[in-house]
């Protein structure tokens, strides 16, 4: 018989509804960056730092892959954060309780590589705070001294400062336009820190491929291994369609099952910038042909 | 009129003109009139040999009598007692190659078109009851053993209906949200309508099996948390799904495709209806493939039917050597495919923000036979030229998905990267099976549907402790 099931397996805690039923929504920063907790107790059980998802979120919808940001094995819940850049996200955005996610496929790609490596840094700009919340817990639980630092454009754009406080020995924030602590990148934050002596042993980078790439730059600089978190074009997530290739250390490697962490050293973060262009243009034909089925038009 | 004086009925299609401008079917398939005609050409062979040509032993020459008698519910049956996929089958297996190769009547005239009528006849079953269901598919006891399949595509649909039918409660689990693998995300809607696959995984489902969508398995579940969860046995039919790609300069650009993905956003996704589906496909107004198989012809033809203006296809070799049917090539000839022979690339190009501009490349010729047999091609020198495209497609052919591989310490697999299997489908791993492309390397849908059907066979057998039989099964991983 065809069932409805998804993720729900024999033996798994029931959850509050079905697999893909959502708990809850918030907005981290109206109308742009969301959060949201749903019911998937089979990948929530089975999940590790660095790994992420595929969703669609109806019948007429894109696959597209987002980094969980939390689970809980016990409840059988996941929770991911998005910022709106496109239709799905646009439409991601407009579920609430009660609603139900068409499709949920994971966990999928390699969990983060971790190393008792003494003193880490995690460095987050913007949305790419929310995959690196599970990575900073999992380097703590390994016995790392995690030292966070979250960038974003200006005060009202910064995301999970609580959260990652939680998770880390010391969190330092900055913004582009000086409203909240250093007034500056997050690439400029760390060349500081370890030009002032700080040591760490690795490097954590996620957020946008300017803000990794300049990362990457500073512990290159220092001599500092490290690690980056990429976000190309997706399509199937298990090694099939070839669409997220990224370069790395000359060599094409697939996100989906290669990544999505890569030693940042390597990484072609041109090319990768590059490629995320691929659709832009149909982006925003589908989000205008969108805006007019449900009566938006015109604007 | 003796029945080797009639000529093989064609089927009427739509015409070359409006069929690029849409994605129906390209055959209309037979009328029942045409049907009973064309069985009628059989010659009822006393040891007939069509049938050493079918990896899944449809009794040819019967179905072929009750169709000439105009009894097609017979005649369904009777294929169905062995191919539980016959509307597939009927559309795209390599019939010439098979059965229709080994047709007596082949040697002085053309074979009697089998392929055309299995088609005919499970497009006739469907147009009675609106399925393909039928009683001979009435499941047996159950047994109380569980089996699991991983993947969806035409070797895991057989495998699960096989033993379905002998008594095991099934459970199918596919990576992506919908079922047919290959069948659905691979083959357009003109070359096999999504509905008719559709049908045929509502059949298979019919029969009592449980279907698990977005459930990767080697990641959600690994193979070993199968078998704990008490699953008697496990068959991988993961498939060819590795995309290659030809290691050029200058290959990550901006509009250079795999054929996998290419294909997958058009068809699984229906980036051809965009933007009423939401996932989009870059629709290039000159586009190139590269390849010469099946899969390059396919995409060759999307692209037409997205509306480019000029599709080409290179192919480093010349027509006589091309991999794919050619019924297909004909077809794409037909409508408009500009064909590259004796042409290899030797690097993409692109502008500065990364899109493609198109590619180099060379001219060959042919030289002696390599290890496939196939007359080498050797470059000419100087004789580079630039192939203006800005979307290019690479169809050279797919490997096996490693997932599962890589997440089962203890199966063996070839250099390859393809799962090993012996001729009934045991890995190396007691209790896993295995058939199809993750086994054969990229192959055609009737073998994988013959390995899934030696693969039930070896399952039952092993759990009920009986003997592989002295004769040897259709070979599946030969």
């Amino acid at each position: 018989m065809v069932t409805a099931s998804r993720a729900d397996l024999p033996g798994a805690t029931p959850g509050p509804g079905p697999a893909g039923t959502i708990i809850e929504t918030e907005a981290l920063v109206p109308g742009l960056i969301h959060r949201m907790r749903f019911v998937a107790p089979a990948i929530a059980r089975k999940r590790r730092a660095g790994q992420f998802i595929l969703l669609r979120v109806d019948a007429d919808g894109e696959r597209i892959p987002l980094t969980i940001a939390d689970a809980d094995p016990n409840e059988g819940t996941l929770t991911i954060v998005w910022q709106v850049v496109g239709l799905t996200t646009s439409k991601l955005a407009q579920l609430r309780a009660g609603d139900r996610l068409l499709d949920v496929a994971g966990p999928l790609g390699l969990p983060t590589h971790i190393e008792p490596w003494g003193r880490v840094a995690c460095v987050c700009g913007g949305i790419g705070t929310a995959p690196m919340y599970p990575i900073a817990q999992a380097l703590r639980a390994a016995g790392n001294e995690v030292d966070t630092i979250i960038g974003a454009r200006t005060k009202d754009l910064l995301i999970l400062g609580g959260e990652m406080a939680q998770a880390s020995d010391r969190v330092l924030f900055c913004t582009d336009d000086g409203s909240l602590g250093y007034h500056g990148f997050v690439s400029g934050l760390l060349d500081e820190r370890i030009a002032a002596g700080e040591r760490y042993g690795h490097v954590f980078a996620i957020g946008p491929v300017p803000m990794m790439k300049a990362t990457v730059a500073v512990a290159k600089k220092h001599g500092i291994a490290a690690t980056v978190s990429l976000n190309p074009v997706m399509v199937d997530g298990t090694g099939m369609c070839g669409g997220c290739r990224v370069t790395v250390n000359a060599e094409t490697k697939f996100c989906c099952v290669d990544g999505p962490e890569f030693d940042g050293w390597g990484v072609d973060f041109d090319e990768l910038q590059k490629r995320l262009a691929s659709y832009r243009e149909y982006e925003r034909r589908a989000l205008e042909a969108h805006d007019c089925r449900i009566g938006l038009g015109g604007r | 009129m003796p029945r080797v004086k009639i000529d093989r009925h064609s089927m009427a299609e739509q015409d070359a003109a409006v069929r690029v401008g849409n994605f129906q079917e390209v055959p209309f398939g037979y009328d029942a009139e045409q049907a009973m005609a064309e069985a009628s050409r059989c010659l009822q062979c006393k040891t007939p040999t069509c049938m050493d040509g079918c990896p899944v032993e449809v009794d040819i020459r019967s179905f072929l009598l009750a169709v000439e008698a105009g009894k097609f519910a017979d005649a369904i049956g009777i294929i169905k007692n062995t191919n539980g996929l016959p509307a597939i089958c009927g559309r795209v297996c390599p019939q010439e190659t098979q059965c229709e190769e080994q047709c007596l009547l082949g040697k002085k005239k053309r074979p009697v078109a089998i392929g055309n009528l299995e088609r005919f006849l499970a497009d006739w079953e469907r147009g009675q009851n609106g399925s393909n269901g039928d009683a001979k598919s009435a499941p047996a006891a159950r047994n109380g053993h569980r089996i699991a399949i991983v993947g969806s595509g035409p070797a895991g649909l057989t495998c699960a209906a096989d033993l379905a039918r002998m008594g095991y409660d099934v459970t199918i689990f596919e990576a992506f949200h919908k079922a047919g693998g290959v069948l659905i995300y691979g083959i357009p809607e003109f070359r096999l309508p999504k509905s008719i696959v559709q049908a045929e995984v509502d059949y298979v489902a019919s029969m009592g099996v449980e279907f698990r969508y977005n459930h990767v398995i080697g990641k959600l579940d690994t193979v070993d948390e199968l078998l704990e969860q008490g699953y008697s046995a496990v068959f991988v039919g993961t498939g060819a799904g590795l995309p290659y790609f030809m290691g050029l300069p200058g290959e990550n650009a901006i509009g250079i495709y795999s054929a996998n993905e290419y294909l997958t956003r058009s068809n699984l996704m229906r980036a051809y209806d965009f933007p009423n589906a939401d996932t989009p496909v870059l629709r290039g107004d000159r586009v190139a493939v590269i390849g010469g198989g099946n899969v390059a012809m396919d995409a060759a033809r999307t692209a037409l039917r997205l509306g480019s203006r000029e599709v080409s296809l290179v192919y480093r070799r010349s027509r006589e050597e091309m991999p794919a049917r050619n019924e297909e090539i004909h077809h794409a000839e037909q409508e408009g495919v500009r064909f590259e022979y004796l042409c290899a690339p030797t690097r993409f190009e692109s502008d500065e923000n990364g899109w493609a501009r198109g590619m180099t490349c060379v001219r060959m010729q042919l030289g002696e036979p390599d290890d496939s047999g196939r007359r080498r091609p050797v470059v000419i020198e100087g004789s580079e030229f630039f192939l203006p495209a800005d979307v290019i497609v690479v169809a050279i052919g797919n490997g096996p998905n490693p997932l599962i591989a890589q997440t089962t310490a203890d199966i063996a697999t070839t250099k390859r990267g393809t799962i090993r299997a012996d001729k009934f489908g045991r890995t190396s791993k007691k209790g896993v099976y295995a058939g199809g492309d993750i086994v054969l390397g990229a192959a055609t849908v009737i073998l994988a549907m013959g390995a899934g059907k030696s693969a039930a066979r070896a399952i039952d057998r092993d759990l009920r402790g009986i003997p592989d039989p002295v004769e040897d099964e259709p070979a599946a991983t030969a």
